[in-house]
């Protein structure tokens, strides 16, 4: 098969009001979502908004939500939905939109501004600073995050409660904790900085950041739960507390300031 | 719903989701599984009978420390006062495991409390705390119950080499003879539920954290290091575990209810 007509409903309005709007947009054999929008836009809506960049699932510009799913449209491949289907696309769920496919993500970087960057130990006596491989290999997973904020949309402590957003900084923010929290030459201490300014006692662990990651990042097994249990660590075990208290913990979070 | 994907500024759209895939059946078959397994456990943790059969002893009631049926207890009567089913003192120790687990909480807040039911479908309340208050809180526990797992697989463990011990001689087979070791369709049930039980619980992602997770260098800790690693692939395969540790217990329960209650006969290797 070369081509076909591909039927949308692709959502059109803005925070005043909008609805789906019924499409046909003559597609090609290994297009995708975003191929068959641009093509909408150039042939008849060249007033559509979409947000995109890179159109190889690296820079997380046209994240938007495919037949209610969340996705990278530029991800996402027409053959693998049946031709005769209806594909309909919206713009994120869980952001106000402004226009179109268009939706305002500063959520996200009000979350990223409030997060306690990292403060590097003084450095080794010959002017450098040095990690062993297996603590550089650690956060590396983390650092494939590439900000699509399609975790932040799909997690339902803020998609489904907007009061919570004041509370919550969201996996994508999780994941930076972690990654900060089990870095080796970092000095502060953010176990309490997860629990009472990131809220992460909010998340209920049930994965959908996981689920709609275009990276494949293990947000809740390899950084969120790793970082409850460091808050357990911190505020919820007395055994903890004890073995510090009489030196039989290991000296790993010594010299550590919380933030 | 005033919040949520309906409050204002968000994108207008009516339905709750547009999800055209079947999202409702892994909640639905979650909801239903685990209901049925809560039902009969219930059941066969209050009915206080039929769980012990020499020499199988049920996993609901193994340590079996309240008033227990000859052969039974393995570590005495402790609580031989206790006026209920001997598997209501033991069981909070493995329930409590699995309430407080990350995989069975994902999978219960989804099908049982729908908050949320799946992925992008909006959940159908008006607020929303998560786990920052009681009785959620608990949830922080985790690694006690763990610890308190660990324990309940040793003694499982011991159960199924007590099921390979020589039979007494009422059981014997054949001209009387009673030596050398046992093995029946039990033993091997239960071989397979202490294996289920052990990936479970070495899988677990307190253990995970507490072999090495917690550390910030790695590589000052290599045995440590070691360990995590492999706890690490264990825990990939962690919801798989608890689904099979999970049927596995209640197959050896009901194996040993059928023999107790003298509906079926052991099928006897040696």
């Amino acid at each position: 098969m070369t081509g076909y007509q591909l039927k949308m409903r692709v959502w059109r309005g803005d925070a005043d009001g909008g609805d789906l709007g019924n499409y046909e947009v003559e597609v090609s054999e290994g297009e995708v979502v975003l191929d068959a929008l641009h093509r909408l836009q150039a042939t008849q809506a060249g007033d559509l908004a979409i947000r995109w960049n890179c159109k190889a699932g690296k820079c997380g510009s046209c994240s938007a939500e495919v037949n209610g799913k969340p996705r990278l449209m530029c991800m996402t491949r027409l053959s693998d939905f049946d031709p005769s289907e209806t594909i309909t696309v919206t713009p994120l769920r869980a952001f106000p939109v402004i226009r179109d496919l268009v939706t305002d993500v500063s959520y996200n970087y009000e979350k990223a501004k409030e997060l306690p960057g990292i403060e590097l130990g003084p450095r080794d006596a010959d002017g450098k600073r040095r990690m062993m491989q297996v603590d550089v290999e650690r956060g590396q997973e983390f650092r494939k995050c590439i900000e699509c904020f399609l975790c932040q949309n799909t997690c339902h402590v803020v998609r489904d409660h907007e009061d919570n957003k004041k509370a919550f900084a969201g996996p994508r923010f999780f994941l930076r904790y972690a990654e900060l929290d089990m870095h080796p030459l970092d000095t502060r201490d953010r176990r309490d900085a997860a629990r009472d300014e990131a809220g992460i006692g909010l998340c209920n662990i049930t994965k959908c950041c996981t689920e709609v990651c275009p990276e494949g990042i293990k947000i809740t097994d390899n950084a969120i739960i790793p970082m409850k249990e460091r808050v357990a660590d911190r505020k919820y075990d007395p055994l903890v507390w004890l073995g510090n208290k009489i030196g039989l913990r290991n000296k790993d979070n010594e010299g550590r300031t919380p933030v | 719903m005033s919040t949520g994907v309906h409050g204002p500024g968000r994108a207008q759209i009516e339905e709750r989701t547009l999800r055209t895939d079947r999202w409702w059946l892994a909640p639905l078959t979650t909801f239903l599984v685990f209901g049925t397994f809560v039902v009969y456990a219930t059941v066969r943790a209050f009915a206080n009978r039929d769980y012990f059969a020499e020499p199988y002893l049920s996993p609901f009631y193994s340590p079996c420390l309240g008033d227990c049926v000859k052969g039974s207890s393995d570590f005495g009567q402790p609580f031989g006062w206790w006026p209920l089913s001997a598997a209501l003192i033991i069981l909070i120790f493995p329930l409590g495991f699995r309430m407080t687990c990350y995989y069975y909480r994902k999978a219960y807040y989804r099908a049982f409390w729908l908050s949320p039911p799946a992925c992008a479908v909006a959940e159908p309340h008006g607020s929303y705390s998560g786990e920052t208050r009681f009785p959620l809180l608990v949830q922080n526990l985790h690694r006690f119950f763990w610890y308190a797992a660990v324990a309940v697989g040793l003694i499982l463990t011991y159960d199924v080499f007590l099921a390979f011990q020589a039979m007494p001689d009422e059981y014997a087979l054949g001209d009387g003879e009673t030596g050398g070791i046992h093995m029946g369709l039990g033993t091997l049930l239960m071989a397979a539920n202490v294996t289920f039980i052990w990936l479970y619980t070495l899988s677990c992602h307190s253990c995970r954290h507490i072999v090495g997770g917690r550390l910030r260098h790695f590589s000052k800790h290599p045995v440590r290091y070691k360990l995590w690693t492999w706890v690490s692939k264990l825990n990939a395969h962690h919801p798989k575990y608890a689904w099979y540790s999970l049927f596995s217990v209640a197959l050896v329960d009901l194996y040993v209810f059928l023999l107790a209650s003298n509906v079926i006969d052991d099928v006897r290797f040696f």
